[in-house]
């Protein structure tokens, strides 16, 4: 009973897909609110889930559907919600509607809003379909409860994601795209000879059952190769170093949409599976297992920190600290602990909210200065944008682990499972693993710190933002002058195709400044971004729209934070202060199904 | 009453919120009267530039934002400043009411000396984590109550203090919430009965700070400052973070009673490996050698921040940490005697340090370090009382003398003491307050610090004696605590006559800079500021004759003839030449004094350059062979593809003699094996 809620939370969005595919004419203009209605009824479906759900029984699965798929194979449709999948399952359907959200409440003329209808580069119902497509199979990942319905879930994540980073990305897009799919790729194939290792030992796919049997029927060797194959896979995804170089290219180059998605979700299944499947399914392996992933872990976690220290580009900089609050993670997986496997689901959802924030900052600050280069971006964002360098001090500050935010507790678990990890792991290399996790905070908290210095504080260095650039701010947000007519070229071209950002701003289409209206002249502030980002012609571009500016200064006006971009943030900072004040909410649902899974090591 | 802790921390903290999301809301209601007009928009800007209220109430409100003129501006500024003032003093005024009620119930036990009494609190459930849970619990027991009353009385004076201090400055109501953020968090640390819940408003003091020392974030000083201030300290919490760890594991429980009753079973190993732990997040906290180096700069912030989170009440968290879990401390001897070595070193170098700056605020930073010395060699030295009264006392004349620097701060546009002095006449109230600061600081009667430094050089030299300390520690700590009695006379009488004697020396500066103070003011300082002044002097006045008053004659002759000894060499130099520095007594030694023994170059070389080198490295390598190794597979496996192509090559006759060799092998094969 119940099972239906599963299955809905696939087939809407799935349907939604489809009808796309179906009748594309219709859906054409309404396409905008049509992928916020899908997305929103799955998240609706989400909210009935976390509401309904049994929190007595939070160690087993609920909502479970069991029906025969491939006979021949013994395959079987099996899909389940227990503590541990629970608040993934909220957090993908959440983080979607966010995404669609951000593209869809946006004015439309804004930089970055993919699914204005007129441009011609930007493909809007192949965006909603990718997007949808994307959110079927995460939510699927988290919802299998069969190892191979759970791999087909895992595969088909990967291709919406690199059509996502292809088609949308930035300028090296074709090279991360396809670096992110070969990679990934690879490292799923090892984990389906380990899944299919398992399946030949045991003769059984249920991963409820495999759960309940800790392993038995293999033998200790098996085991080890079976969660060796299988921890590959998903430590590629993770990304665990020295298998995260895909993770940075893919993360630089996707649009802030698949960015959030990437960090927020995609490398949430990785960590999930050792949940899932490596630990509960093969004790034994991943006892032998647990010192190298934690030593792995901790370089991670210390490599990612260093790595942070020396970018120069933001969004790289995000990507490498999310290989060291993985690091985090699996440090919490590798003690085998129910303090320490607690901590890293924690820190996955801490991690995927406060991550998710960070790229939508960090796309906004790209959408903004046309760039994300630190040194160009100079410096006083705390200045020229003081609300967006204030959510952005938040994030970054929630990010480095601060108690009081959701960052603190997954960490400060996993360590605590590192002091004290399960009787069978070498203690006196876990504490040493403990102290060097240690550092790793500290250094987290140097980079993140550095970057707001850089970035938020100081006086605005960049030509055309300086103080000077006041009074053009004010200019901006008067409403635009009726008198000059002519039209304001590229306004939107430019930063919607992907590869126009500085040159090709004169292949827009035409907006006529009746159209960028009696409103607050969005038109034009995002025409000047464009223009501060190239630095000589576009100036021209803008030209019409603010025609009272006077010369010289005419490349600064930069919007702070706008309505729709507080829709998608809001959300996701009201979390992070609450699972930070409030930890409770999370642990006791995690806890109980945590002990279950980890029957097997005690 | 059991809920009163509780109440004192909630309520700062959300006056915290309400202050950055409230306090700017009018502009909503009023921005909407559109008027074009470039100029005032113009005056307007600086203004808005400065607001660091995250998710403030103007965010949709854009439309008419800019239209405003210079009037309507100021207006709408004096407003918000005004709201948010009332949302931060009103419910810090409420805190000391409760904190006060909490003291005065158990009749303020703790230093008085009498039994202690039930703690008062109670626990708000717990957090499971699936090992040692996390108890929600808040309490006031002798101790945290005092320590209650003291954070609440410096954060609401500093709150008073500060809508005089930075009455035109655009980001005041973020401050004030920070400020009001602050207030919660270190009374979450006062008043916790777990902890790791302590630990949380440990690190969220620490925020604070970061916030607060950056509040001027467009000199990148101050920023630089900022982070400093947060990364130093953040290294010793780590060790605090693990020192917790040990303890909570060891006792089963995180809760303070439960540890603390559990003590007694544990291994000697455990404690001193706990404890030692505990010290780093205590010497990052306190300022303690070798983690000081970050209080010097951290006066980058306003003073008022100065005089609340660098002085009184956040830096004296870690001497409040070691008094709280002193039992365990207490039988932890090597602990002890490091903290005595650390205690010693600290208090005469920064001593010493503090009589050749030339800042003002910078004198009373090292006056700070040398003072929480000071307290921990009395933890050192085994009486924790003596320390939590001088951490007491010190708060409320450290509160007092900077706040007086604040004024004359104030007044003379600038932290330079070559560009102050003769000020006695024009700031006579600063003056009588920041004297009785000055007599406290270098413990003269009847002042509060005579009382208190008393009370601990007497337990430094009945550690001579015999007790926890090795007798090594012991002389060090006692020989170093007399020269810096000495050496505080000096450094303090020195300041006193450079601010308020001799001849004046101030040069009116031409334009504010920003992230200074705004310069020159014909009067002494508004109200605001100068209540809360005339308030503080009375503790740091009186402070010492709470509980009765115990003195050894002997060690409080030998104090002050020290101290003034220190001040009449001072007086000697100066009276021969007011204009010069009389810092020229230290000779050759100022220099070094002055660049505080290059700990901070030495930090930067050892340290902060290498780290930043090593991430190159990283980067390098994560380029070059980590994805080097995945871009060199791809190669390999195209170049490997195009050595098979060479067989692809569209040739028949090739392809025909690879068939028939094929059936020739396999026909071999077969007759072969077959």
């Amino acid at each position: 009973m119940m099972g239906w809620l599963a299955v809905a939370l696939l087939t809407v969005p799935l349907l939604g897909a489809l009808l796309l595919v179906i009748a594309p004419n219709a859906l054409r203009p309404v396409l905008r609110g049509y992928g916020l209605a899908v997305s929103g009824a799955t998240l609706a479906l989400a909210v009935v889930l976390v509401a309904t759900f049994d929190y007595a029984r939070a160690a087993r699965p609920q909502f479970t559907v069991d029906r025969p798929w491939i006979p021949g194979l013994d395959l079987r449709f099996h899909l389940g919600v227990d503590g541990v999948s629970l608040p993934l399952i909220a957090l993908t359907a959440l983080l979607t509607f966010l995404c669609f959200a951000y593209l869809s409440w946006g004015d439309g003329r804004a930089p970055g809003q993919l699914l204005e209808p007129r441009a011609g580069e930007a493909r809007p119902r192949a965006l909603v379909f990718t997007l949808l497509v994307l959110e079927v199979g995460m939510i699927g990942t988290f919802l299998a409860l069969d190892l191979l319905l759970f791999f087909v879930f895992f595969e088909i994540v990967l291709i919406p994601m690199y059509f996502l980073i292809a088609i949308w990305g930035g300028k090296g897009r074709r090279a991360a795209a396809i670096k992110f799919i070969l990679y990934t790729l690879l490292g799923s194939v090892v984990m389906l000879l380990g899944l299919l290792l398992i399946w030949a030992q045991t003769g059984t796919l249920d991963i409820v059952a495999l759960g309940q049997a800790h392993g038995a029927g293999m033998s200790r060797a098996v085991q080890i190769i079976a969660f060796v194959a299988v921890g590959i896979g998903l430590a590629v995804k993770t990304p665990m170093w020295p298998l995260h170089t895909w993770l940075p290219d893919a993360h630089t180059e996707a649009p802030t949409v698949g960015s959030v998605l990437l960090a927020g979700v995609l490398l949430k299944m990785g960590t999930y599976g050792f949940a899932r499947i490596a630990i509960p399914i093969l004790p034994e392996g991943a006892v032998a297992a647990a010192p190298w992933l934690g030593a792995l872990a901790v370089v991670g976690i210390v490599y990612g920190a260093l790595a942070c220290l020396a970018q120069r580009d933001l969004k790289r900089m995000i990507a490498y600290s999310s290989v060291g609050h993985m690091g985090f993670v699996l440090l919490g997986f590798a003690t085998l602990t129910a303090v320490g496997v607690n901590g890293a689901l924690f820190a996955n959802i801490a991690h995927g909210l406060i991550t998710g924030l960070l790229f939508f900052l960090a796309g906004a600050i790209k959408e903004r200065y046309g760039t994300a280069d630190m040194p160009s971006l100079g410096g006083g964002m705390l200045a020229t944008l003081p609300h967006l360098g204030a959510i952005l001090t938040f994030a970054c500050v929630a990010s480095l682990g601060m108690p009081g935010l959701a960052g603190f507790w997954g960490e400060m678990l996993s360590l605590l499972g590192a002091f004290q990890p399960v009787e069978a792991l070498p203690r006196e290399l876990f504490l040493t693993f403990m102290v060097i996790g240690g550092l790793g905070a500290v250094l987290t908290a140097a980079y993140f710190l550095l970057m707001l210095s850089r970035v938020t504080h100081g006086l605005p260095g960049r030509a055309g933002v300086g103080p000077a650039a006041y009074g053009v701010e004010a200019v901006d947000e008067r409403p635009v002058m009726p008198e000059p007519p002519g039209p304001v070229e590229a306004v939107d071209g430019g930063p919607r195709a992907p590869e126009a950002l500085p040159g090709a701003v004169a292949e827009g289409t035409e907006v006529t400044t009746s159209e960028v209206g009696p409103g607050t002249g969005v038109g034009a502030a995002a025409g000047s971004v464009v223009g501060t980002g190239v630095g000589a012609a576009p100036a021209a571009a803008v030209g019409t729209g603010v025609g009272t500016v006077e010369p010289g200064v005419g490349a600064a006006g930069l919007r702070d934070v706008r309505g729709y971009e507080l829709v998608a943030w809001v959300p996701l900072i009201v979390l992070i202060l609450l699972f930070g004040l409030w930890p409770k909410l999370l642990l006791s649902l995690t806890t109980p199904a945590v002990q279950t899974l980890l029957g097997g090591l005690s | 009453m059991t809920n009163f802790p509780l109440l004192a921390v909630l309520l700062p903290f959300v006056a915290a919120f309400a202050g950055l999301l409230l306090s700017r809301r009018p502009y909503l209601l009023l921005g909407r009267r559109s008027r074009p007009g470039v100029a005032g928009a113009k005056a307007d800007a600086p203004a808005r530039s400065g607001d660091t209220s995250a998710a403030g109430g103007d965010v949709f409100g854009t439309g008419g934002d800019a239209s405003w003129t210079g009037g309507e501006a100021d207006e709408r500024r004096r407003r918000a400043h005004a709201r948010a003032a009332w949302i931060a003093v009103v419910p810090t005024a409420v805190s000391v009411v409760l904190a006060l009620w909490l003291a005065w119930a158990p009749g303020f036990a703790y230093i008085v000396g009498a039994a202690p009494s039930e703690p008062v609190g109670s626990t708000y459930g717990s957090i499971i984590t699936g090992g040692i849970p996390i108890s929600l619990t808040l309490q006031a027991d002798d101790l945290s109550a005092i320590l209650g009353v003291l954070v609440t009385l410096v954060a609401l004076a500093v709150q008073v203090y500060s809508v005089g201090y930075l009455h035109d400055d655009p980001r005041y109501p973020s401050y004030s919430a920070f400020v009001s953020l602050f207030t919660s968090a270190m009374l979450l640390v006062v008043y916790s009965g777990d902890l790791l819940v302590l630990y949380v408003g440990w690190e969220i003091m620490g925020l604070c700070s970061y916030l607060l020392i950056g509040h001027w974030w467009e000199d990148r000083g101050n920023s630089r400052a900022a982070v400093k201030a947060f990364l130093v300290t953040r290294l010793g919490d780590v060790g605090f973070l693990f020192g917790i760890f040990v303890l909570g594991v060891a006792a089963g429980s995180f809760r303070i009673a439960d540890v603390l009753a559990k003590v007694p079973e544990m291994s000697m190993g455990t404690l001193v490996a706990a404890t030692m732990l505990l010290l780093a997040g205590v010497a990052g906290k306190s300022a303690q050698v070798p983690l000081h180096t970050w209080l010097p700069d951290a006066m980058a912030g306003p003073t008022p921040i100065s005089a609340l989170i660098h002085a009184a009440t956040m830096v004296a968290a870690g001497i409040f940490i070691v008094a709280r879990l002193f039992p365990a401390f207490v039988v932890a001897r090597p602990t002890m005697d490091l903290l005595a070595v650390m205690a010693a070193l600290g208090m005469l170098g920064a001593a010493l340090a503090a009589l050749a700056q030339d800042d003002l605020k910078r004198v009373l930073a090292y006056s700070t370090i040398s003072q929480l010395a000071y307290m921990a060699g009395g933890l050192a030295a085994g009486s924790d009382r003596a320390a939590i009264f001088h951490l007491l006392t010190h708060g409320a004349f450290k509160a007092l003398l900077f706040l007086c620097a604040g004024v004359v701060i104030h007044y003379v546009g600038t932290n330079l003491m070559s560009r102050m002095g003769g000020l006695r006449r024009q700031l006579p109230v600063t003056f009588v307050a920041m004297t009785v600061g000055f007599a406290a600081l270098m413990g003269i009667p009847p002042a509060s610090g005579f009382f208190s430094k008393d009370a601990l050089l007497l337990a430094m030299d009945r550690a001579l004696a015999g007790g926890v300390l090795t007798d090594a520690a012991a002389l060090l700590l006692y020989g170093c605590a007399l020269a810096t009695v000495a050496v505080t006379g000096a450094y303090a009488a020195r300041a006193w006559l450079r601010t308020f004697f001799g001849p004046a020396r101030a040069v009116a500066l031409p334009e504010p800079e920003p992230g200074t103070a705004h310069v020159v003011d014909v009067r002494e300082a508004p109200r605001t500021m100068l209540l809360p002044v005339v308030l503080l002097a009375v503790p740091a006045l009186l402070l010492g004759f709470v509980g009765g008053v115990h003195l050894d004659l002997g060690v409080a002759a030998v104090s002050v003839v020290l101290a003034l000894l220190g001040a009449g060499v001072i007086y000697a130099f100066w009276r021969g030449d007011p204009v010069t520095d009389p810092a020229r007594v230290l000779g050759p030694l100022r220099v070094p004094c002055e660049r505080a023994f290059y700990v901070d170059d030495l930090y930067a070389a050892v340290f902060a350059r290498p780290v930043l080198a090593l991430a190159g490295l990283v980067v390098r390598t994560d380029d070059t062979v980590v994805d080097g190794a995945v871009r060199g597979s791809g190669r390999a496996a195209r170049g490997l593809s195009g050595v098979l192509r060479l067989a692809q090559n569209g040739n028949v006759q090739l392809y025909v003699s690879g068939v028939l060799a094929g059936v020739l092998l396999i026909a071999v094969g077969a007759v072969v094996f077959a």
